[in-house]
Parts: C-alpha cells; structure tokens; sequence
C-alpha cells in the first residue's frame, strides 16, 4: 500500500462523513432543538395571525377598503406574511447565534469535526422549514377565517417563491451578521426586537405604506421589509393595486435587487465578523 | 513519529501589556497524562485553549499530535476531544439526543449507548441537558468531548464543583480512558486530583512553568524534607531535615524516653505547591 509510509504507526481512519449529509443532521437537530423552546415558537408562529386578526377587526369593520376592491385584510395579509419572514429569519438567527455563542454551544462545535458548512447549512434548513409551516398557517388562517382571496395564477405564485426565498435569504444573512452585535445572551432579544419593531412600523405591514410621511418611506426603503412586503402585496392584491403604490409600480426589478445586495453584503460582513468564541474570549 | 502527544516549545501570548503566557515548554507522551495546575490567572486557560485551536499565540513552536493547532482541519479536530465547561443553560436537547448527534460528527465513534452507561447517565438518558445537575452536566460533557474515539482528551477543570463521590467516580472514567490509551492533558484547581490521575504535574505561574514532575517527587528534595515537630521549655520547637528518624532518635536520647508533642510531617502534595506558587501569590499588589 502506497500510504503505508504515511500512516506509519498510527491507526488509520476512515473518512469523515460529508459536509451535506451533516448539514442533514443539522437541519434535524435544529428544527428539534426550534420547536421544543415553545414560548418563542408560539410567538413567531402566532403573531403574525394574531396581528392580522387584529387589524383585520379593527380597520376592516364594515368593510373598509384600501382603495376600490382591496380590503384592509387582503391589503394587511402580505404585510403580515413579511414580518413573518423576518421574525423567523432575522430575529430567531440574530438571536439564536448570540444566545449560541455567549453560553458555549459554538466553540463546543468548533472543537469538533463539524464543518463550518455544515454548520450555516443547518440554520437555513431550520428557517426554511419554519417560514414555510409558519406561511402556510397564516394563509390558512386568512383565507378560512378571514375570507381573504388567496391567488390562483402559477405567475403570482411564481412571484411568491422568489420573492419569499430572497427575503428568508436576506434576513438569515442579515441574522448571522448581526448576531454578533448583542455581548451577551441576556441582551440578545432587548437588542434585536426593538430593530424589528420599527422596521414593522416604518416599511407598511402596521400602515398602509402610502400614508407613511415621505421621510419615514425613504428611511424604509434602505432596508429590506419594505420590500418584501410590497413584493408580497403584488402576490396578494389584485390586479391594478399598484396604483396604490408610491411608485404606481411592484418594482419587481428594483425588489430583487435590494434584497440581493442586503444578502450579498450582509454575507461579507458576516465572513468578517462571525467569530465561534465570545468576544472575552479570543 | 516522535512518540510525543503534545510539544510546546517557548509559547507566548500577550493580552495587551499582560503576558498571560511568557515563554511555557511542554510536552505530554502518547498515553501519559499530565496535569497542569497553577492559581487563577497563572496562564493554564490561554496555553489549553492555544493546544485546542480556539487562540492565537504569539510565538512559540506548538504541536499537538503532530499539527500546528492554528492551521489543524477537520481531520486534526477529528483525534482530539475537548472536554468544556458548559454553562449552556438553555440545552433543549436530551442526554440522548446530544450523545447520538455528536456521534454523528465522527467517522469511528464510540457506540453512543455503551457511552451514556459508561458516564453513568443511564437513568437520566431522556433528560434535557437544562435539567442535569453539575456533576451529571459535566458527565454529559464528558461524553460529547470523548464520543469520537480521540487520541488525546483535554479536560478543562472538570471536576470543579463535584461532590466527592461524583468526583471519585469522575476518576475511574479517566482511568477507563487511559486503559485505553487515551492521552490525557488536565487542568485543575485540586492537587488531590492531579496526584491521583496524573503521572505528570505541570506548575504554572505568572505564564511560566515553574516546576514539573511526577506528583511524589514534585518540587525536588529540598521542597519535600520532612518536619519534625516537639515541645521544649514549653515552646513548640521544628526541625526541618532529609534524615527525619535520625532527628527523633537524637531527641529521644536528649529527653531520656518521651518526646513532649513530638510529631513528623511530610509535606502533602498542596505544601509543596503552596511552597511554589503561595508566597509569590500574596506578594501581588
């Protein structure tokens, strides 16, 4: 044998699994490790219904529209669906990473053979799964119990998937690369939540982003939300709605690529700044 | 092959103006296990976690089963086992859980069911890690730090906080380890711990190794003379001598029988340590 020389005294190994079939393994950890910590999932996963039943009671009563033939529950619904991508994408990494790293999790798997990959793989998967199961119950739930019209047409269904797997993608970056931003695990959610709330306000899931001062649409523009939900909005409202918009248009261009810069940049900045050990530590 | 587990030649680091670690040498055989002890602060912590990857130093050959720790990949990582003290307190995951998925990270791992009964976590197998004591968390620790089979275990303090039976059997699972040929490297606060487990005490203080050996000989001869101790014109007097039964002999023909409070001590491993490290330690400002 030509390695003999090579593998001298010492025992040979055999090879170590693949970095795709741990990620498997990740994905099935996390998503169990997700779903037992049930305060934070009855939230991710009840808010955005609970919102939506909310504004749907208070500004839809006698029928109230957006506009000719948008209702406000209709107009409120893609709305609801953004923020939804972004608590368990952006909030739930954010958080999960800075918790994961101040109390020990990620230097443990740093002194094992995990890749890395492996690793970030395993986060997406779980926030893939969730989205997908939190949408479907949020859609469920307006359509059975709000009398939303849920799109019928392979083109507004085609919109939806980009534009949903550009936002998951979007605020998962945005997740890793802030994640480093809070010191400690107790701080974690005081740091993230308060970001995500206004981004809430500001970017026309609580408003209908029309009536929103123009400074206030400005600021939100910079940030992906707005984005998501209006790309959500041309799923969601019928056809001739985006005259509603401040541009009178769905921008669909302009959309994609806002949220590929806020990928592409939040991934170089978290390539820079992730570190396994707490910042005392290193 | 050297033969040599871990060598360490020169190490340092600086935090700023503090040199944590000022020039350490060392090096642990294939199959030995070392201790290193030394007072909070004496740089134990920043020399284990450079050996483990997780530092950068700042000079310094280092070696640890062969590899520079600071360029080691997945196969390096893959023969060591890092024992850490875990403070996760919101592990979710069962005992189980944990033990099979870390498992799944290794290309030969140790069957995850004989390794739960091995650390004595049989009956809290389908406890999360959150509700675990300390001494069955750092069991738990334990388990996930050696599942992969390593060449060589680093256990970090592992057994601070234990209750002596917890600690005792802490200690035959280190002796399992070493049957099996596992090279064994030890931080620890307790000298009872490192004269029991260890062929090889290492002293750190102030970011220098200051003595090392085998834990009856640490120190040297002078450190370990004995003491005599009696009463004399009702003072208590002590003679400090390599020839101890000579002394009482000496005393006992002086006093005509009787010797009024006459005791020897032998220095206990912690007299020689305080010795090395105890009287520098209280000079800190």
């Amino acid at each position: 044998m030509s390695r003999a020389d090579v593998a001298g005294a010492e025992r040979t190994r055999p090879a170590l699994p693949g970095t795709v079939r741990l990620a498997g393994a990740r994905v099935g950890y996390e998503l169990r490790a997700y779903f037992r910590e049930r305060d934070a999932v009855v939230f991710i996963f009840a808010y955005p219904v609970i919102m939506l039943a909310i504004f749907a009671s208070v500004f839809g009563k006698d029928d109230a529209t957006v506009g000719p033939g948008v209702p406000f529950t209709q107009y409120f619904l893609p709305g609801m669906i953004a923020t939804g991508v972004m608590l368990s994408s952006f909030q739930n990494i954010a958080t999960s990473i800075a918790v994961e790293r101040d109390q020990g999790s990620l230097k443990r798997l740093r002194g094992t053979p995990l890749p890395s990959a492996s690793y970030f793989l395993g986060k997406v998967g779980q926030v893939l799964v969730a989205t997908l199961l939190q949408t479907g119950l949020l859609l469920a739930a307006a359509g059975l119990l709000f009398g939303v019209d849920l799109p019928t047409s392979a083109e507004a269904w085609l919109t939806f998937s980009w534009v949903f797997v550009l936002g998951i993608a979007a605020g998962t970056l945005a997740g890793v690369a802030f994640s480093s931003v809070p010191r400690t695990s107790r701080s974690a959610t005081a740091v993230v939540v308060p970001i995500v709330l206004v981004l809430q306000f500001i970017s026309g899931v609580f408003f209908v982003f029309n009536d929103l001062p123009s400074w206030m649409q400005a600021i939100a523009s910079v940030f992906p939300l707005k984005w998501l939900a209006q790309g959500m909005r041309s799923v969601f409202l019928p056809a001739g709605a985006e005259a509603f918009e401040v541009s009178g248009s769905w921008q669909h261009g302009l959309t994609a690529v806002v949220l590929v810069v806020w990928s592409v940049a939040s991934l170089l900045v978290a390539v820079r700044t992730f570190r396994w050990l707490r910042r005392d530590e290193s | 092959m050297t033969g040599l587990a871990v060598e360490v030649a020169g190490l340092r680091r600086s935090y700023g103006e503090t040199r944590a670690v000022d020039g350490v040498d060392l090096a642990v055989a294939a199959g030995e296990c070392v201790a290193v002890l030394g007072p909070n602060g004496a740089g134990k912590t920043t020399t284990v976690e450079i050996l483990e990857g997780f530092r950068r130093r700042d000079a310094g050959d280092v070696r640890v089963l062969g590899v520079d720790p600071a360029s080691g990949g997945r196969d390096w990582r893959s023969r060591l086992g890092i024992v850490l003290q875990s403070d996760d307190e919101r592990l979710d995951a069962t005992v189980t859980e944990l033990v099979h998925h870390f498992a799944r990270y290794y290309a030969d791992p140790r069957d995850p069911e004989e390794l739960i009964d091995a650390v004595g976590l049989r009956a809290k197998a389908g406890a999360r890690g959150r509700a675990l004591s300390g001494g069955q968390r750092r069991r738990l620790d334990v388990a996930l730090g050696i599942v992969g089979r390593p060449e060589l275990v680093f256990l970090d303090e592992p057994t601070t906080g234990f209750d002596p039976e917890a600690r005792r059997a802490f200690w035959d699972l280190v002796d399992g380890l070493r049957a099996d040929g596992t090279t064994v490297l030890l931080t620890t606060h307790y000298l009872e711990e490192a004269e029991r487990l260890a062929d090889r005490v290492v002293v750190v203080d102030h970011g220098r190794v200051v003595a090392e050996g085998p834990p009856a000989t640490l120190g040297g001869r002078a450190a370990r003379r004995a003491v005599v101790h009696w009463d004399e014109d009702g003072a208590p007097r002590q003679e400090r001598t390599e020839t101890p039964t000579a002394a009482v002999a000496a005393l006992a023909a002086r006093f005509g029988g009787e010797v009024p409070g006459l005791r020897v001590q032998r220095p206990t491993l912690e007299d020689v340590y305080l010795g090395l490290v105890g009287a520098d330690a209280q000079e800190e400002p």
